[in-house]
């Protein structure tokens, strides 16, 4: 089967900087695909170049084995849901969804028939003679999504697609998006810096951070087995240690402390090792079970927070302060400021990461 | 889903994207801006810094006897016509008369752009389509009618018999003048002034008002500093119209009156000292290209 | 809300003084010499009682109504060409990047600053200079190039504030959407800026009708627009016959002030 899109070592430079560093990339055909990273990591950089918005500097970029790299975007089966939706302010609702079709020539009345298909379809039907400028936030996202589809896009791209709603609305979208995906079986392609977006909506996710590509896999696979430091920081909350690799099985922790954390790396090689708040076990100092004691640390809280379904813990460390994050009704002894504690966590809770 | 089917269309063709194909499609984008700007490009050239360079170069150019200009063997003898007394003395005169004219302009726009911008959205709207009409209106006929107005036996004349301070003569005087500045450039010096009094915001002066400022001091410490672009840009604005001014001392101004903007007409319509008034004129370019250049360095964006 | 608190008391009772005599400087003139132009007295400041004899001069001289007819022509020739060659500038400045931009966008602002007495020095030496050159005699020609030297600039700025409040990524979506380049501007780019250019075309327009200096400079004999004509009326001594064109010269500015007005809300329900 052709990907949807395929990317091999596409870069984008602006004068001296690159906005985009040499990726490669597959989307599948049908697939719900996030591209998830911070604010100028070359998340849209990427996406306008798949709309053609942007030529690339370098590299192939394919939609469905087709090179299009070259192609404006009027030439490409690709339809993109803009941020802020960049309908057009004086036209209609039926004028902005039936525009793509009058400028590939379709005559007016069929386009005005397909559109207002659409327009059921994302149920705005009775609201087609209105300007974008008299409906509300979540009406003019659908109205974007219409214009988008009516043109049988193969790709369809969105920009921070649910980014000006708010967050009720943004909930009751982000379900319509995906059975709408889901519906078309179109493949959808999202840019987000909202990594809980990412994770609750797409197939697979591909994680940038400067320009560089740095992951790409399921929600799941991101969260549990990060590649990278800034991957494990950057999905959801964690615990970074700085270490050292000892040998396959073990690592040497900033001060000394040798912990049981079986590891690709070779020996010498700096790394982080990543704990979830959610996997460390808290207790008082020297309650740790036997069969954890080479994944244990000594520390001292420094503060508790009671947050309704958890206890968070800040635990001071010798060097560094970690959270630790436990399930209040199962430590009926609840731990103070100032207290001597031990943690300790399941082998298979760890998770070493290269630094850098 | 019938309405979204995945078609088969005919293969589309595209080409691998290069540095170079980048490159040539920049260029493509500069080529196709260039060319948008090209006739205004040209036409300014040609009308405008063309006719400018012809200026300084007559002000460096030799007046022959025939009221001709030679524009072989350049001097500065024009230049040195700038320290002749009376064109000192209406060197001096234009810039007090255009000094005077921006400070009351300032002192009546300043309350007036700070009272509107204290108003209901509505309200300030109509204040400002009020100000806007004056400033379309041409600026001839809004001189004409203060000739009308200060005439022998004209209404004002009338009204200050009528209360009492007797018939005044004031056409062809330099209060004529003055009076006739303001009423024409009032609205320069109103608009930026209220842009600027606008953004500022009021939780500012509230906030001097809790930290114990009095009225004039929230004033001088907070607002006046606040809205010093508008004052600088109206200011600018004002002044720099009113030392050319020509149409106003025509009409309202009388034989000793003349100043800086009819004194440059006067070379080239009947004294017919060509260099000599391109000198005038020149200076008067370098004080107004000055006077923006600061405007803008002091941070100003629009005029 | 308005951003800046309201003021309490005596120093409100003040300002709003203050702004009523600002309002009432600014139309009384106005309306005196609308009143004066109905009045049957040579003296043009002085009431004598009504008449309509002066407008009835004003449509019988044959010489006022040339220069009127001469004014029109002037002024949408003048409109015309620079809101082509200024909204073509603005475009440029606003959405691309080329060699000699910042020189092209100085250019464009000097006309705006420059006073007026100064542009019609240099418009009267160039003409003197290249009038040969160019096979041009003084009147519509000269007069129109000088008009339009200083209303590209006018225009541009008014433009480019449209385009540059309206969102480039409009014309993306655009593109997106099937249209090429030319569909992109005709249909988005064009309908979205068109209340900039009508108003940068008011304003030429204005500028046109107003312009006294520099006309006064670059016209030739027997062949002037109304306003260097009524200025050479009023210093050669006023009639009652000023009266009444200065009313009809009035009268076209409030329509034009009307227009831009209306071309403004439009503005403002558009970006609604």
């Amino acid at each position: 089967m052709t990907a949807a899109v395929e990317i091999a070592g596409i870069t984008k430079r602006f004068g001296e900087v690159v906005a985009v560093d040499n990726i490669d990339l597959q989307i599948d055909d049908g697939e719900f695909f996030a591209m998830l990273g911070p604010s100028g990591c070359g998340k849209t950089t990427t996406l306008r170049m798949i709309a053609g918005l942007e030529f690339p500097t370098e590299g192939s970029l394919k939609i469905f084995g087709n090179e299009v790299g070259t192609l404006p975007p009027n030439k490409r089966p690709v339809n993109t849901v803009f941020q802020n939706y960049a309908l057009f302010p004086h036209m209609s609702v039926r004028d902005n969804v039936s525009f793509g079709l009058r400028m590939q020539g379709t005559t007016k009345s069929e386009a005005n028939r397909r559109a207002g298909e659409l327009i059921e379809l994302v149920q705005l039907t009775g609201l087609e003679s209105r300007k974008p400028g008299q409906l509300s936030g979540g009406q003019q996202q659908r109205v974007a999504l219409a214009r988008a589809l009516v043109n049988k896009p193969k790709v369809l791209l969105l920009d921070e697609p649910l980014g000006a709603l708010d967050l009720k609305l943004r909930q009751e979208m982000q379900n319509e998006l995906k059975s709408l995906q889901r519906e078309l079986g179109v493949s959808f392609v999202f840019v987000t810096h909202d990594q809980e977006e990412a994770l609750t909506m797409s197939d697979r996710i591909a994680v940038m951070d400067k320009g560089k590509l740095l992951q790409v896999g399921t929600a799941e696979e991101l969260y549990e087995r990060p590649l990278n430091r800034f991957v494990a920081d950057f999905i959801g909350q964690t615990n970074l240690l700085d270490a050292t690799v000892a040998d396959d099985d073990m690592i040497v922790l900033g001060n000394g402390t040798k912990i049981k954390a079986p590891n690709p790396h070779s020996p010498g090689t700096k790394v982080a090792m990543s704990l979830r708040p959610e996997a460390i076990e808290i207790g008082r100092r020297g309650d740790v079970p036997a069969d954890h004691v080479a994944t244990s640390l000594n520390g001292v809280v420094s503060a508790m927070n009671y947050l309704g379904h958890s206890l968070v813990y800040q635990v001071k460390i010798d060097w560094i302060d970690l959270e630790v994050r436990t399930d209040p009704v199962a430590s009926e002894d609840r731990l103070g400021p100032g207290d001597d504690v031990s943690i300790w966590w399941d082998r298979t809770a760890d998770w070493v990461v290269p630094d850098e | 889903m019938s309405i979204i089917e995945q078609t088969v269309d005919e293969p589309i063709d595209g080409l691998v994207a290069t540095p170079e194909f980048e490159a040539a499609n920049e260029a493509q984008q500069r080529r196709r801006g260039f060319l948008m700007a090209l006739p205004a490009f040209a036409y300014l050239i040609l009308f405008f810094a063309v006719p400018l360079v012809i200026v300084i170069v007559y002000s460096f150019a030799t007046r022959n006897r025939f009221g001709g200009t030679d524009l072989n063997g350049w001097n500065l003898e024009s230049y040195r016509g700038l320290g002749d007394d009376l064109v000192r003395q209406i060197l001096v005169r234009s810039v007090v008369l255009a000094a005077i004219t921006t400070v009351i302009c300032l002192l009546i726009a300043y309350p007036f752009a700070y009272y509107m911008s204290t108003r209901r959205p509505a309200v300030r709207n109509l204040m400002l389509v009020g100000v806007m009409i004056p400033f379309w209106t041409n600026f001839l006929v809004r001189n004409y009618a203060w000739y009308v107005i200060l005439g022998t036996d004209g209404p004002f004349s009338q009204v200050t018999e009528f209360v009492g301070i007797g018939e005044t003569r004031l056409l062809f005087t330099q209060t004529a003048v003055v009076m006739g500045l303001v009423y024409g450039f009032l609205p320069f010096m109103i608009l930026p002034l209220y842009a600027a009094i606008e953004r500022i915001d009021g939780r500012l002066l509230e906030a001097s008002r809790d930290l114990y400022a009095n009225g004039f001091q929230s004033f001088r410490h907070v607002l006046l500093p606040l809205s010093m672009p508008g004052v600088i840009a109206g200011s600018i604005l004002v002044f720099i119209p009113s030392l050319g001014a020509y149409v106003t001392p025509e009409i309202l101004g009388g034989a000793k009156t003349t100043l800086l903007g009819s004194y440059i007409v006067t070379q080239f319509l009947s004294a017919r000292n060509m260099p000599f008034g391109a000198s005038l004129s020149t200076v008067l370019m370098i004080v107004m290209l000055t006077a923006t250049l600061v405007y803008f360095r002091k941070g100003g964006r629009t005029l | 809300m308005s951003g800046v608190i309201t003021p309490r008391g005596a120093s409100r009772t003040l300002l709003s003084i203050n702004s009523l005599l600002v309002f009432l400087f600014f139309y009384a003139p106005i309306i005196l010499l609308i009143i004066f132009s109905f009045s049957d007295n040579r003296n043009v400041g002085v009431w004598g009682g009504f008449t309509l004899d002066w407008y009835g001069e004003f449509a019988d001289s044959q010489p006022t109504r040339k220069a009127l007819w001469n004014s029109i022509q002037i002024a949408v020739a003048s409109t015309i060409v620079s809101v082509v060659l200024g909204t073509l500038g603005a475009l440029a400045l606003e959405r691309f990047t080329f060699r000699g931009k910042q020189v092209f966008d100085a250019l464009l602002y000097l006309p705006i600053i420059i006073p007026d007495v100064t542009m019609a020095v240099m418009m009267l030496l160039f003409f003197a200079e290249l009038a040969g050159v160019l096979g041009l005699s003084k009147g519509f020609a000269t007069i129109t190039l000088s008009h339009i030297a200083f209303s590209i600039s006018f225009v541009s700025v008014v433009v480019r504030a449209r385009i540059a409040g309206m969102d480039e990524r409009l014309e993306e979506a655009a593109m997106d959407l099937y249209a090429s380049r030319w569909q992109a501007f005709r249909y988005v780019t064009l309908p979205l800026i068109m209340p900039g250019i009508l108003g940068g075309g008011l304003l030429a327009l204005t500028l046109s009708l107003d312009d006294v200096v520099i006309t006064q400079f670059v016209a030739g004999p027997g062949w002037t627009t109304l306003p260097v004509f009524v200025f050479g009326l009023i210093r050669k001594g006023v009639t009652p016959l000023i009266n009444a064109v200065s009313v009809v010269m009035l009268l076209a500015s409030m329509a034009l002030v009307a227009l831009s007005l209306f071309v403004q809300r439009v503005r403002t329900t558009d970006s609604a």
